[in-house]
């Protein structure tokens, strides 16, 4: 039986192991992810992208999503990539979609899966080279089966 | 062969946006969840849906464990000229999967 000092000396160790446990991304996770998919000098400015998801959602597994770009969709200027991320999923990429001027509207749907309440980030990829993005903020009642 | 639903118009006016609905029968295993033994799971998930009017790619993605399991994706395009739309699913496990829908296209 250990004592109650040793069990007290243990605790932080204790906490940081099951800390770990379920992955998480991290906000600093994300920043990388979003560098990566901005690349060399992008530089983000926030507009111009719309999120449309539930701000309160009672299952996790199933989210649907959608993103709308302001984006007049020409071969001069349209947007080629739009991507999204999250704060505290596991993994922060959740999808990179690559549309072009044929899609004559910058809109995607989806479903995604939100392990816990967090915050969520869409980026479009400009034509020009700009990056526009939107964060909205969510809240998971029940989460995505993460831990089984 | 996994059971794919997709939404497409039968016919279109030249020109005129069209929007497509693809969802597909995957589990979309995450690598992060323990199955009834305890051990992690495997990673089994679709990493690329791209889909092509007449050849040409329209419209791609790339997704991943977030993405929820059978796949929903919608997206839009241009009706061109009548022809062959060509759905491609590619995923962990040597998962690849092709379905084509025709479409007329009127002026």
């Amino acid at each position: 039986m250990p004592s109650r000092r040793a069990m007290l000396a243990a605790a932080p160790a204790l906490l940081a192991l099951s800390a770990t446990r379920p992955a998480s991304a991290t906000p600093a996770t994300m920043r990388d992810a979003i560098a990566a998919f901005l690349g060399e000098g992008g530089t983000l400015r926030e507009g111009r992208v719309a999120i449309d998801i539930p701000p309160l959602v009672e299952n996790g597994n199933t989210v649907p999503i959608a993103i709308t770009v302001e984006s007049p969709m020409t071969p001069q200027d349209h947007v080629q990539r739009i991507g999204v991320f999250t704060e505290r999923n596991p993994l922060p990429q959740v999808i990179v979609a690559h549309l072009g001027p044929r899609a004559g509207r910058a809109a995607i749907t989806t479903r995604m899966r939100l392990a816990t309440s967090q915050r969520i980030i869409a980026i479009a990829a400009m034509s020009d080279g700009s990056f526009w993005s939107e964060s909205t903020e969510v809240v998971v009642t029940l989460a995505a089966c993460v831990e089984g | 062969m996994a059971r794919v639903i997709l939404q497409v118009p039968a016919t279109a006016v030249r020109g005129s946006v069209i929007e497509l609905r693809a969802l597909i029968q995957h589990p979309m295993e995450t690598g992060f969840r323990p199955g009834s033994s305890g051990e992690v799971l495997p990673r089994d998930i679709i990493r690329r849906f791209a889909c092509a009017w007449d050849g040409e790619e329209v419209f791609s993605a790339e997704l991943h464990p977030a993405i929820a399991a059978n796949p929903y994706l919608a997206f839009t395009t241009i009706a061109t000229e009548s022809g062959t739309l060509t759905f491609t699913w590619k995923g962990d496990n040597g998962f690849a999967q092709t379905e084509t829908r025709r479409i007329t296209v009127t002026p």
